[in-house]
Formats: C-alpha cells, structure tokens, sequence
C-alpha cells in the first residue's frame, strides 16, 4: 500500500497538471498563507537576526568538526547502551534496518515521521521483505493510504481537504463520512493505537543528535513519535549524517528556530530526547535502540565549500512555505522527496542532475526562501550554482555535481554565444538597438512562450543611447552658441 | 557495514575545506531574560493556556482537593499514580473508597500493555520544573512514573512547583546540569496535549497522546 | 542579503555615472529619461557612457558565468573616475553589486569589480537617500500600487524607498496590495523556461494590484513591469504600469505640459 516512486524527470507536465487543479492551487494558498502568518507572529519580539545568526554559527560549528562528532556520537550512545550502525547509502540503510527486523522476527513496524526513510523508500523495502510498516504521524497515514508520497517535509497531506480525507478513509478504513475533523482524527487514533500496542519494532526520524551526551531528539506535536520511539520493544532512528550538533546547549537556538519557522509555534508539543535504551529497573520503553547514520550524498556535497551550506538544513519546512513557485504548484510536481527550495538545492546531490534537471532553473531567484531560512543558507546563490553546473557554464570553477553539463545544448549555447558577441561589443549593440528602434513595426507579435500570456514588448523608437546622444550634441551647440 | 564506517568518515576527513570559517556562537539571545518569579508564572500559564494546556494554581496543601474535583469534574473512573514518589504516597493516604480507583505503574509494560492502552482515563506525575518562555513542562521519566504514563492516558495530570519555572530552556538544562551529570533514557520537554493540524490545518487534540493536560500549579 | 544597517551612503556628490540597463535602453527609454532628468534637477552631472551594454545578468542567472564575464569585462571600464554608478533597476544594481564581487572573485579584475560594486546604487534609493529629495506634487489625484522588485526589495534593500517618495506626493494615494513582497513571476529567463508557473503568478500579481483599487502601479524595475504589464495587457485588464521614476517625473511636470 505504498506510493509509487515517480519520474523525477517529468517535471513540466506534472507542474501543468498542478496548476490546472483549482483545489490543489487553492489548498496550497491558504495553507501557505497561514503559515506565513503564523511565522511571523511567533517571531514577534525576537531579534530574529541575531538568532538566525546563532542558529547558523551552531549548525556551521558541528559541521566544522562532522566526522569527530559523528565519532563523539557513536561513542556516547554505544556506552550507553544504544548500537550504532553506517549506512553509505540509503539501500545500504533499508538493509540494515531490514536484518535488525528480521534478526528479533518483526513482522510489523510502526514509523514516526521521518524525511530521511521517504529518501530511501523505505517502507517499499521493508513491504517487499515481508514487514508491514505503517506510518503514524497523521498525515503521512492519510498519506500511505492515499499511496502517494508527502507534498509537504512538514505537513505531508497539506494537499487535500477534509473531503478528500473523509473520502479516502471512508473507502480505506470503513470510518463513515465527516466534516468533523475531530472524529476522523479520533477514527485514525484509534485505528493507530492498536498497531501501537502489537508493533514490533518503531521507526522514528531524529531532528537533531546530540554529539556531546550521546542524545537523540525529536520534535513533534501529536504523540505518534513518543509512542514510536517508546511502546515497541525495539526503535530504530535513522538521521542523515548531517544532523549531528556538538553540545546540548546547541538545541536551543535551533529548537527555537524550528518550531517557529516551520508552523509558527513557539514549541511544538512534545521535545523528546533518547539517550538510552530501557534500563534495568525501568518499566517501560524499548529493549533496543539502534540509530542508523545514512550518508547518501551528504559526504559528497560536503566536499565543497559553497554547497555545504545545504547541510545546516534543519528541515522547517519556511523556504516552501514562503515559495511562490511552491505555493502555485504543490510538493508532488517536483517529483522528489523534499520539494520546494530546499529541494531544488538538495536532491540534485542526491538523485544527481540528470535526473533532476529542470529544478534549479524552476525559480525566479526572488529570494524569499534565503530571507527565511533559520539557519541562513544561502538558497538562491546555491540554485545559481546548480545552474552553472547544469550547463557547465563556468570554466573558473569546474562542474563537480553528478550529472553536471547535462543542460549545455548547443542551440542554447549558440543563442548565447550570439548574446555575447552582441552584448560584448559596444558598437555592435548600439547598431542593433538603433535598427530595434527603426524596425519596431516589424518585431514580431509572438515571442514564444512570452506572449502566450503577455502582449510583447515594444522596441522605443529611439534608444536612451540615442536620446542621451542627441541631448549632449544638443548642449554641445548650446555652449558652442553661448561662446560665440 | 565497518567498511562504510571508514568510507565515509574518510570522506568527511579528505573532503573537509581548509580553513573552514567557524562564527562564534553567542547564546545571549536565547538566554537573557530578566523575568521574576510571578512573571515567570503568568508567562508559562498564558504559553500553556494558549496550545490548550490547562492550568490550575493551587494552595500546596490543597492540591488533592482541587484534583479530586477535577477528576469529577472531568467524569474520570480511574487514576494511575506513583506508589513510590511522595506525592503517590500522600495522594494514597488520603484516598477513600468513593473516589475513583487508582492505579499503579508496577510492572513491566508487556504484562499489562493491553489494560494501559485501553483501560486507563488518567494519570498524574510530577515534573522538574517548568520552562516560561514556553510554557513547557520538564519531565524526566523514571521507573516509578514511566515514560507511558504522561502518553498513553487520555488525560495528564502534572504538578509543578509554582518556584520550579525556569526563564528558558537553555537556563534549565544548565541549572539542572544536564550535560554535565549525563542525560536519563528519556528526557521531555511537554507543552499542551497532544494535537494535529494534518487535516486541512484544523487543529485537533489528542491523535495520539493525552487530549488534555492539566497543570495544578503548586503554590 | 544585504541590510540598510551595511549600506554607507555617499555624500552628494557632482556628477555620477548613469547605467541604464538594457531594458530600460532599448524599451524603456523615457524611464531612463526620466532618471537623468531627476538627478540633473538635484544639480548632479550626469554621465551616460556610451559604451554601456548590458550588466551581464541574463547570462549569469543562466548559469553562463563565462558569456556573463565576457560581457561585463567591457562594462568594468566605463566607470573610471570615483563617481557613484546610479542604475534605475533593483535587479541589474543588484547584479552589479553583489554578484560582480563573486563573478570576478581570484581574476585580475577583482578589485576593479569590487570598486564598482562599493559605488553602484538603486536609482530611488539615490534620490531618496543620498539627494534628499524633495517631490512637489503638480498631477491630478490618483491610486496607485507599487510593486518593488524582489531584488530591489532582498538584495538591494530599498523595500521602503518607493512608498517614500510616493508619499511626498500630495495627490497620490498608495494603495497596498495583498503580498507586496511576492514575486511577480518575471525571473529573467524563468518566465520562457517555466512559462506555465510564471504565469500563475502573474496572474496572482497583477489580480492583488487590481483588487487593491490601483489605477497604475509603479515599479523599480522594467522586467516586472513588462512581465504585469504586459500580463493585463494581453488579458484586457484595466492596469497600466510605469517605472516608478517616469511616474515621478510626470508628477513634476506642470498640468499644463512641459513633460519630457
């Protein structure tokens, strides 16, 4: 009952079939909307500059010192009793995760949210050994049963409405039809809570791993990742590598940052921080805990100095959000699992360029997301530098993404090569823009995509070269006459 | 996978740039805050209240009084609770027939998960202080009030120290020498019941964990 | 992005530079016009050199850094006394401050790049900031709505300079739109590439302009009027858009004629 993985590539026809789908514009924009709103509200009174600063310094800091604390980390939490396993990539991960399963005769997994498992498909993996792995968080369950992936990191099934919900569990889970929001949630509580008690293992996702007390945390509002990460007698938590911070104290700033950047709330319900498994006289909680570290490209874009920065992405969600591409499209048509700017930024490093070749020109460089951004990452300088590695644009700088030049035509490296004998040459461009001038009547009424929504526009007459021209000459003659 | 231990701790190394520009971190902007102790109280109360947290403040020794009324109040037949911290032990000495049964959390999950789950209305724990910049409960779980016990019943009563409430999270960690003594299996910052807004945004309580929780303010 | 707290503006000076842009040269001119004539007003000397071109701009959002540098390599020298370069676009200003230092980062030009960079200023921003500008107000009432660019806005700061001087304007009323700060779905070379999501925002832009109550609206920028423009244009729309200078301009003129 798990979505099917989609073409990454056909990015113009699902943005076609997005915007001629009034409900998903209209969801997308009053969901967007309010979170604008609620962002800036709970921000209310805070120097946010300076603790977008802090957050920033932060996650830079960790970075600095990656594979130390990554081996800080480990060290920690195997003492403590938590086993500690590497996975290269995300098929290296769902194996690990299959065997530890398989090793204890799980035949059922309850997940918490987790972006890094949609990453590596996961749920897909473990169906196909055998193990059912539902999803608890209540939108990615609408999600699963919908068999289609997140639209939002955040809010999985911001894509549909109350009817659709309805509708969907009506036929999937038998609950009858309703309007009222509590009864479906208390229909899926329900429904959930029974895998809770049977489940053998728990999935959960870490938002940030704590190098110095060997400590994983999660932030989440429902419960579901508490119950996860606590009923079953085995969790298992998989983070991106990247997610490690050096002190206790660094969780602060950046939990300050992300509850509010993300749904606008000043914390989210439940702040959950696992350092161990079930000690001896303890009554409850997991026998085992095991934390899968996945790599998966991070260490590639680690590499360098510029697209490092993606890496303090600590997955709020505000770029989205604050995206007017997004916002008129939705989290499906960009084919990946993280949408959005932050998307484009990443998942180029993750399924390479070829495959995801039309996400760094899908941007107007508006730059609302970098203004956003919790932790400052600089999102329209780094779409800037992914379209020069998609056209291998700059010979100062090598192309080093995988996939790299797979934009470079030679009909649109002819177009510009003409724009830049054009432009490179002062006379020349003069010459054209004067004969633009005296052949307006002639230019062309459609312009390709241009005019299929906008008139085209006109030529001036005469150039501001030539007005600018014709005025000095003009006070020329004015002081030639004043002297005689 | 040691091998991939290596590969990539490898790669991390060789790749890492030269010079690698570090700011330092200045936590002023989340620690100074100049708030006194009623402040702090009115602070937490109105942050609580706000995400639907309930809360009661109370006279210290009336607090069983005002819990008893609430769990009629609240139509609760049952109430789970300590038999070994001293707020379980005062409760339970001064507990008579009439009032709703309590429970205790006095044995492994697995022999009693299924009447946890399904069978208990409430229970109640105490907390190591509060958080008022965001009105946030501290709770450490242990073996006498385990971790299930602030999730799994559908109402959470907590009783806190009205003198227990930090400014920040960042002035409770370091006054409670959290990293410094080491961190316990499960830590938790609590702040409202459990809710969801993954229905069209419209925020619903309780999808998971307690669809109330309830504050009685020690004062 | 580049905050006011960073920016050191110049004294007044004599004379600046006057970099018109592309868009401006070839369809816009009367903005340009406009510009000159406003800082002329202020008793600066303007200098249009001839040689300009274009900022390099379309190239490089493409991700042709080397065509970018080929063109802009040309522009690096027509600034060669210590003059501000005034330039009546957020976004080609924007390019010339903040992306010439980076573009030109570790090449023999550096410095000189840099330099023009220090000295490179949105035209509003200039009048408003650097002339101190005063606007006496000769036109009839009217609403108007502006739409500052998102690089004007982000990169070069100036969200709050167009409502300024629009507001030394007597008989001007601003009216404000719903999102003033969202992008209006120009983006260079993005509203050919992505022509269907350009549109939809458009759309949008140009729906809250005229939801707003707005007769015309102003901009900073020649690439978001074209785009709105040219948007209710081709759909019927009754909104008319100028650059905010030429609008300026106008205002100054007497009733009675004597526009440029």
């Amino acid at each position: 009952m798990s979505a099917q993985p989609i073409q990454v590539r056909e990015f113009h026809p699902r943005v076609q079939a997005a915007l001629n789908n009034p409900q998903i514009r209209s969801n997308f924009r009053r969901a967007m909307d309010g979170l604008m709103t609620k962002r800036t509200a709970a921000f209310a009174g805070w120097d946010l500059e300076t603790l977008r600063e802090l957050g920033a310094a932060v996650r830079l800091r960790a970075l600095s010192r990656l594979p130390e604390l990554l081996e800080q980390l480990e060290a920690n939490l195997v003492q403590q009793g938590v086993q500690v396993h590497w996975a290269e990539t995300g098929e290296q991960a769902c194996e690990i995760i299959r065997d530890i399963c398989q090793a204890r005769g799980a035949k059922s997994v309850i997940k918490g949210k987790s972006m890094v498992t949609e990453e590596m498909e996961l749920n897909h993996y473990l169906e196909a050994a055998g193990i059912e792995a539902l999803e608890s968080d209540l939108g990615e369950y609408i999600v699963q049963l919908a068999e289609e992936t997140p639209s939002h990191i955040i809010m999985p099934a911001i894509h549909k409405n109350t009817d659709e919900i309805s509708e969907l569990m009506h036929e999937k889970t038998g609950t009858r039809r309703s309007h009222d929001v509590d009864y479906l949630t208390a229909s899926a509580r329900q429904q959930l809570r029974e895998k809770f008690m049977r489940a053998d293992v728990g999935i959960s996702g870490v938002n940030f791993a704590v190098a110095e007390t060997g400590t994983l945390c999660l932030v989440e509002n429902e419960g579901n990742g508490r119950l996860t990460t606590t009923a079953p007698p085995c969790h298992i938590a998989v983070t991106g590598i990247e997610k490690v911070v050096e002190k206790l104290e660094d969780v602060t700033p950046l939990l300050a940052l992300l509850t509010r950047s993300a749904t606008g709330q000043h914390i989210t319900t439940y702040f959950n921080m696992i350092s161990s498994p079930r000690k001896a006289a303890e009554k409850d909680g997991p026998e085992a805990v095991h934390l899968v570290l996945v790599d998966s490209g991070r260490s590639n874009i680690y590499q360098d100095q510029e697209l490092l920065d993606t890496l303090r992405c600590i997955r709020c969600g505000a770029c989205m959000n604050h995206c007017p591409v997004y916002t008129r499209v939705g989290g499906h048509a960009y084919g990946t699992t993280y949408p959005g700017p932050i998307g484009k930024i990443l998942m180029p490093h993750l399924l390479g360029l070829e495959d995801t070749r039309d996400l760094p020109s899908a941007s107007t460089l508006c730059g609302a997301c970098g203004e956003v951004c919790p932790v400052k990452i600089p999102i329209p300088k780094l779409l800037q530098r992914l379209r020069k590695e998609a056209v291998d644009g700059d010979s100062l700088q090598p192309s080093r993404v995988a996939g790299h030049g797979i934009k470079r035509r030679w009909l649109e490296s002819l177009v510009w090569s003409g724009w830049t004998r054009m432009h490179a040459s002062p006379g020349l461009y003069r010459f054209a823009g004067r004969m633009m001038g005296r052949l307006r009547g002639l230019m062309p009424s459609k312009l390709g995509a241009w005019t299929r929504y906008r008139s085209a526009p006109k030529p001036a007459a005469k150039t501001l070269h030539q007005l600018m021209q014709e005025r000095s000459v003009k006070s020329q003659a004015v002081k030639q006459e004043s002297k005689g | 996978m040691n091998q991939a231990r290596q590969n990539i701790l490898k790669r991390l190394r060789d790749g890492r740039q030269q010079g690698f520009a570090v700011p330092t971190s200045d936590f002023a902007v989340v620690r100074e805050r100049n708030w006194t102790a009623a402040e702090k109280l009115d602070l937490f109360q109105q942050k609580i209240e706000s995400v639907h947290g309930e809360v009661h403040r109370v006279a210290a020794e009336r607090w069983i009084q005002e819990l008893i009324r609430l769990l009629a109040e609240k139509k609760l037949g049952n109430l789970l609770v300590s038999d070994i911290k001293a707020h379980g032990l005062e409760l339970r000495e001064q507990w008579h027939e009439s009032l709703p049964p309590l429970l205790a959390y006095d044995r492994k999950i697995e022999s009693w998960k299924e009447q946890l789950f399904t069978q208990v209305d409430a229970a109640v724990t105490g907390c190591r202080g509060a958080i008022a910049e965001t009105g946030s409960l501290i709770l450490w779980p242990d073996e006498d009030e385990p971790r299930l016990m602030s999730l799994v019943p559908p109402v959470h009563f907590v009783l806190l120290q009205a003198d227990q409430i930090y400014s920040t999270f960042i002035e409770a960690m370091a006054e409670q020498g959290w990293a410094t003594q080491g961190m316990p299996t499960n830590a938790l910052l609590i702040s409202g019941p459990s809710k969801t807004a993954d229905i069209e945004q419209t925020l619903a309580y309780g999808v998971h964990g307690p669809k109330e929780l309830v504050v009685l303010v020690l004062e | 992005m580049m905050s006011d707290a960073l920016k050191v503006y110049p004294a007044k000076p004599e004379k600046v530079y006057f970099y018109a842009t592309c868009l401006v040269d070839l369809f816009f001119p009367d903005a340009g016009l406009a510009g000159v004539q406003l800082l002329e007003r202020e008793g600066i000397e303007v200098i249009f050199p001839q040689n300009q071109t274009c900022c390099g701009q379309p190239a490089y959002s493409s991700g042709y850094n080397d065509q970018a540098r080929e063109v802009i390599l040309p522009q690096l020298e027509l600034f060669p006394e210590d003059y501000p370069i005034v330039v009546p676009s957020g976004s080609c200003g924007g390019m010339m401050r903040k992306h010439y230092p980076e573009l030109f980062a570790g090449t023999p030009q550096q410095a000189r790049a840099e330099a023009i960079a220090a000295r490179t200023w949105e035209l509003t921003d200039f009048l408003l900031q650097v002339c101190q500008i005063k606007l006496e107000d000769q036109g009839q009432p009217v609403k108007v709505a502006m739409h500052t660019s998102c690089s004007a806005r982000r990169e070069m700061g100036v969200a709050e300079v167009g409502p300024k001087l629009l507001g030394q304007l007597a008989q001007v009323e601003l009216v404000e739109q719903a999102r003033p700060a969202e992008c209006c779905g120009f983006g260079g070379t993005f509203a050919v590439r992505h022509p269907e999501i350009s549109a939809a925002m458009v759309q949008d832009k140009a729906q809250a302009l005229l939801d707003a109550g707005a007769e015309q609206f102003v901009t900073t920028d020649c690439g978001c009027m074209m785009n709105i423009a040219g948007y209710a244009e081709k759909q019927g729309l009754p909104l008319k858009g100028q650059h905010i200078v030429s609008f300026l301009w106008d205002r100054l003129q007497a009733k009675d004629g004597g526009a440029a």
